[in-house]
């Protein structure tokens, strides 16, 4: 029986040998393994899933538009080659480029266009899957290469929306995962992993990777160990704390294009007095906060808006609330909110957030306020929090689907479907649908950043920075490009 | 029935009675507020001012590991608090009494003690939600079966001794019997299933605060803090190292003096 | 025979509990799992069809009995998260936890017998004392904690092996096994500690009863007598601790996968409670149960068979 034993030991511990001598990266040659830090959702139907962030930035990879952004986040032909709108900006017309298959073989017909929007706008349902193209009154196909979009009322940003993914008519998008990008949908297992393998049918630039991993990895520390050992090639989206202790890989730094945020639930009671909302403004230090967090990355920002948004975009914001702790005091005071206590909502996953809330919880203590963080998994936050909005506070970051002003400003309308923090003001609602009814861009402009404006002076929400963005890869990865949105393009990864 | 002379019992009790008082002055001070961040200390390695150095907010990781053993310990003794009250108090009337709803708790008892604690530990997370005081609740009721087990098998042994049908004699109402007469006897038993239980919550506490599910930020916990430490295990080992080792401690002590108590010592 | 029959009774009996506490351990969790599954834009009306769908709309106890007479046959329900059967979800996971069990449980079991020999046999040397001592000290190390030192030590400085980087069975068996043999020694450490603790007092137990006296008299060494006479009732209390201790071994390995990112139950079994995934949290949670009580009965028959005494009682 010992002796046996002793042999089962021995076996073991050759296997280990056998299994060491590693070090080097996984996958060779054009095969890559990349860490993201939360399962993708659900559901991979692009039209039901097109609200979590992390899983729509990989989707980019997948599925396409008539039109999609670049590097730079214009908005360039995909499917569509071309499209022309007419003077009052509701009927747009979009020419299909020639040649376009979707990863089952089949050719992008107009037939495909036309369900796919009528699809997400819910034109036989009534229901709109996608919030961004309710305002569609009608698809119709005009020969075999041209589709008509009518709106239901003037949009001169709707092109901007036409992001919305391509799919083949006569699937079930529940369960067949078929686009028209780079890459094309290999497996997934829950928790574990999802694999992409290049399309070599793309009408455009093929991709470089013959095959991505993305392997699930929801432990912050636990990313910088994968990342440490190699056994992951890349990992974006990483915070300041954990790149500090990753070594001599390689890290480029870029900008998250997130607006984060103390989101305020404005139905939790103290936060309906806007006194109380002031007060949090003042009470915490953004600067300090991007200082302790983040060692000093990260852009400072002052409403729903962030930098690569160009014209939209109001610097003078930033410091509209200069830290002031006895201003705070005396406004919580006023208001009777002395002793004001309530929790922040996390999501674990995201280290970036968790941080930020840990440097809030403390500056909130000088003033008085008792702030506790409640740490969730991704997809209960996104319950609770996002689509459930029973929560008080949340530290979060909220992206944009294009570049257009309307990718940040529609959800703090009253009565908007995606309106988490409860957000309420006649005066916003007013200037937001004129703003979107202007034709005329500069006009259309200033209005936006009246909007901008009142969220600022309502105290909607404490605005923090735009978290930079740390992108980490091991030496001989290169390749990696850096959008203006929330996007991670795997098309261009390489090695040296 | 405590035997003082024995030699794990007294290491037990020296550990032990070492922890309580660094955590009782950590109750009332520590070398700096654990919680408040300094910018311009961040990662420090262990010097004079911060014996084990300072973390990546620019805290001090001795005064955080001070406090988070304390936060651990009031969770264990918590926990173990709910088991044993609502424990002895069910197995003391199973036992006495008797009868079929003894058969039905008994069963029930029996199927609970059949999960993993820790498992158990993560149903009870998954239906209070985490935060201390759940933790400390789930924890609690995760200990209930134990105690309740154990105090019915004594009291059921004792119901037949003769100072028990003597009491019954003399006319002591039974509740008296019970809970005055009967529990001073099995005090030694139970003392060394709270110093296991106090083990077992420790190690529990730890894991659900590194899961994750336990105590929340910015609030310092054994086990919440070994999770954040893993990610600078190569720039700061003596964060992980210190915060393991503050565990081992306070787990070593209580396993020993449970073993001088005369318990099996598992865990 | 008899005793067999009903303890295999009471086995059943507690398997129905075990799963009826656990179903309803999910049935009190405040949580929707309608809105987790329709995401931000539904109508009541869709919310109330997927609802009914779900079967959410009937009785508890009807649910309780369509749940189990599903498992028994080998379906487990459709996880709320994936959209998919839960056997679809938990393929190869199970595989893999199974393995670092049995492994860990391989590695206390091939280590612990002989420490505890060992230990008994030069009880009062030096060394022992220091090794007893040591022991103890390693008893109360939490095996996560164990875990992130080997990562450090074994992964990053030592580079043994590449945290984070499971090769799976299908690709290689060694290579499996090699990966998985860091998180099974981190779990047993602290199980092969207490378990040659037990068996060195148990041999240490035995060796003040007559018999060992006897033999001693009849001029056999030590060792002799340790090997021939004492071993075979000291092992006893240890087989039945080391078949109840693989469900403390499946426990810690819910943990310790974390640590090393091994794909297993754990990481779904914790998802899919935060995340109210109740097909995939019961089905797992249900199932380490049965395990764990099926093993505690086979411990139970084990004893039985070994040692005529319990027979007795």
């Amino acid at each position: 029986m010992k002796r046996f034993l002793s042999f089962l030991l021995v076996l073991a511990m050759t296997a280990a040998l056998c299994a060491c001598g590693g070090g080097k990266s996984q996958s060779s040659g054009s095969e890559f393994t990349v860490g993201i830090s939360a399962d993708l959702d659900t559901s991979l139907d692009p039209h039901v899933s097109s609200s979590s962030a992390g899983t729509r930035e990989v989707l980019f990879n997948i599925f396409e538009g008539l039109v999609k952004p670049d590097t730079e986040g214009n908005l360039i032909p995909a499917i569509a080659e071309d499209y022309t709108v007419n003077d009052t900006a509701d009927v747009y017309t979009y020419t299909l480029r020639e040649g376009v298959r979707f990863h089952n073989g089949n050719p992008v017909t107009v037939g495909d266009v036309v369900f796919s929007l009528s699809r997400a706008a819910g034109l036989e349902t009534g229901d709109p899957l996608v919030a961004d193209v309710a305002a569609i009154a009608d698809v119709r196909a005009e020969g075999e290469r041209t589709v008509v979009v009518t709106l239901k009322a003037p949009d001169t940003e709707f092109n901007s929306h036409m992001t919305v993914a391509i799919i083949p008519e006569g699937i079930d998008p529940a369960r067949e995962v078929v686009g028209t990008g780079p890459f094309r949908f290999v497996s997934r297992t829950p928790q574990e992993s999802v694999v992409l393998e290049r399309f070599d049918d793309y009408w455009g630039e093929k991709a470089v990777p013959s095959k991505v991993t993305l392997k699930v990895i929801p432990d912050a520390q636990t990313m910088v160990m994968s990342l440490r050992s190699g056994a992951i090639d890349l990992a974006a989206r990483l915070s300041s704390s954990q790149v500090s202790s990753l070594g001599d890989l390689k890290v480029i730094e870029g900008c998250n294009n997130i607006v984060q945020a103390l989101y305020l639930n404005n139905d939790f009671e103290p936060f309906r007095d806007i006194r109380v909302r002031q007060a949090l403004c003042y009470a915490i230090d953004k600067q300090k906060v991007i200082d302790l967090s983040a060692d000093g990355h990260g852009t400072p920002l002052g409403s729903s808006m962030f930098p690569a948004f160009g014209k939209y975009f109001v610097p003078g914001l930033t410091d509209y609330y200069k830290p002031d702790p006895a201003k705070a005091k005396a406004l919580l005071k006023e208001a009777g909110y002395e002793k004001l206590s309530f929790t922040i909502t996390v999501a674990s996953n995201m280290p970036m957030h968790v941080d930020a809330a840990q440097v809030i919880v403390e500056q909130l203590r000088e003033v008085g306020v008792d702030a506790k963080i409640n740490q969730v998994e991704w997809a209960a936050w996104y319950k609770e929090v996002y689509s459930g909005r029973n929560y008080e506070a949340t530290v979060v970051g909220l992206d944009a689907h294009g570049l257009a002003a309307s990718d940040m400003l529609a959800r703090f309308q009253s009565d908007h479907a995606k309106n988490f923090v409860n957000f309420r003001s006649e005066e916003y609602d007013e200037t937001y649908a004129k703003a979107i009814a202007t034709v005329d861009g500069d006009a259309q402009t200033a209005l936006f950043k009246q909007c901008e404006t009142i969220l600022t002076e309502q105290a909607a929400n404490v605005y923090l920075q735009d978290v930079a963005d740390f992108v980490v890869m091991q030496k001989d990865v290169t390749g990696w490009r850096f959008y203006p949105l929330y996007v991670m393009d795997l098309s261009t990864l390489t090695r040296v | 029935m405590i035997d003082i002379k024995d030699r794990s019992f007294r290491t037990g009790a020296v550990i032990t009675g070492f922890v309580l008082v660094v955590l009782l002055i950590g109750l009332f001070w520590t070398p700096y507020d654990p919680n408040a961040m300094n910018a311009a200390e961040k990662m420090l390695s262990p010097c004079l001012r911060h014996p084990f150095g300072t973390d990546n907010f620019g805290r001090d990781i001795f005064s955080r590991v001070v406090q988070g053993a304390g936060s651990t310990f009031l969770i264990a003794l918590g926990s173990v608090g709910i088991g044993l009250l609502a424990g002895v108090f069910i197995g003391g009337l199973t036992g006495w009494y008797g009868g079929w709803v003894d058969e039905v708790l008994m069963r029930v008892n029996d199927s609970l003690t059949a999960f993993p604690s820790l498992l158990t530990a993560l149903v009870l997370i998954a239906v209070f939600g985490s935060g201390t005081h759940n933790i400390i609740l789930a924890l609690g009721i995760l200990f209930i079966p134990t105690f309740a087990r154990i105090v019915r098998m004594e009291v059921a042994r004792q119901k037949a001794l003769d100072y028990v049908r003597n009491a019954k004699l003399m006319g002591v109402r039974e509740l008296r019997i019970l809970f005055v007469h009967i529990l001073p006897n099995i005090l030694p038993v139970l003392l060394s299933t709270v110093a296991i239980s106090f083990n077992n919550a420790v190690l529990a506490e730890a894991s659900m605060s590194y899961l994750g599910l336990g105590v929340q930020p910015p609030d310092p916990s054994l086990g919440r803090m070994l999770g954040e430490a893993q990610a600078y295990l190569l720039r700061a080992p003596w964060y992980a190292v210190s915060t393991g080792l503050a565990i081992v401690l306070l787990v070593l002590g209580f396993g020993l003096l449970s073993e001088g108590l005369g318990g099996e010592g598992r865990a | 025979m008899s005793s067999v029959l009903k303890k295999t009774g009471v086995l059943i009996a507690t398997l129905l509990l075990v799963s009826l506490l656990a179903f309803l351990a999910f049935q009190i969790i405040p949580a929707d799992p309608v809105t987790m599954m329709l995401g931000t834009d539904y109508t009541p009306e869709r919310a109330e069809a997927l609802r009914h769908q779900l079967g959410l709309d009937r009785g508890v106890l009807v649910r309780y009995w369509d749940w189990l007479s599903g498992f028994v046959r080998g379906d487990m329900g459709v996880s709320y998260s994936y959209a998919v059967e839960v056997r679809e979800v938990l393929r190869g996971k199970i595989a893999v936890t199974a393995a670092l069990s049995l492994l860990s449980w391989v590695l206390v079991t091939a280590v612990s017998i002989p420490l505890g020999i060992a230990l008994a046999r030069y009880k009062g040397r030096k060394l022992e004392q220091i090794t007893v001592s040591l022991n103890q000290i390693l008893m109360s190390v939490p095996s996560f904690f164990l875990g992130i030192l080997f990562t450090w030590l074994f992964g990053l400085v030592l580079r043994l092996f590449v945290p984070g980087r499971f090769v799976p069975f299908s690709e290689s068996f060694w290579g499996c096994l090699g990966y998985l043999f860091f998180p099974a020694l981190a779990i047993s450490v602290p199980k092969t500690a207490k378990t040659a603790k037990l068996l060195r007092s148990a041999i240490l137990g035995e060796m003040k009863q007559d018999y060992v006296l006897t033999a001693y008299s009849h001029g056999n060494s030590r060792w002799m007598v340790i090997s021939r006479h004492v071993l075979r009732n000291a092992l006893l209390p240890v087989v039945t601790y080391l078949a109840m201790s693989l469900a403390d071994i499946v426990a810690s390995s819910i943990i310790v996968e974390q640590v090393f990112v091994v794909p297993g139950l754990g990481r779904l079994l914790i998802a899919s409670i935060s995340n109210r995934d109740f097909p995939v949290a019961l089905c797992i949670v249900v199932m380490i149960a049965f395990v764990v009580v099926v093993m505690n009965y086979l411990a139970d028959l084990l004893t039985q068979a070994i040692d005529p005494r319990v027979r007795l009682s």
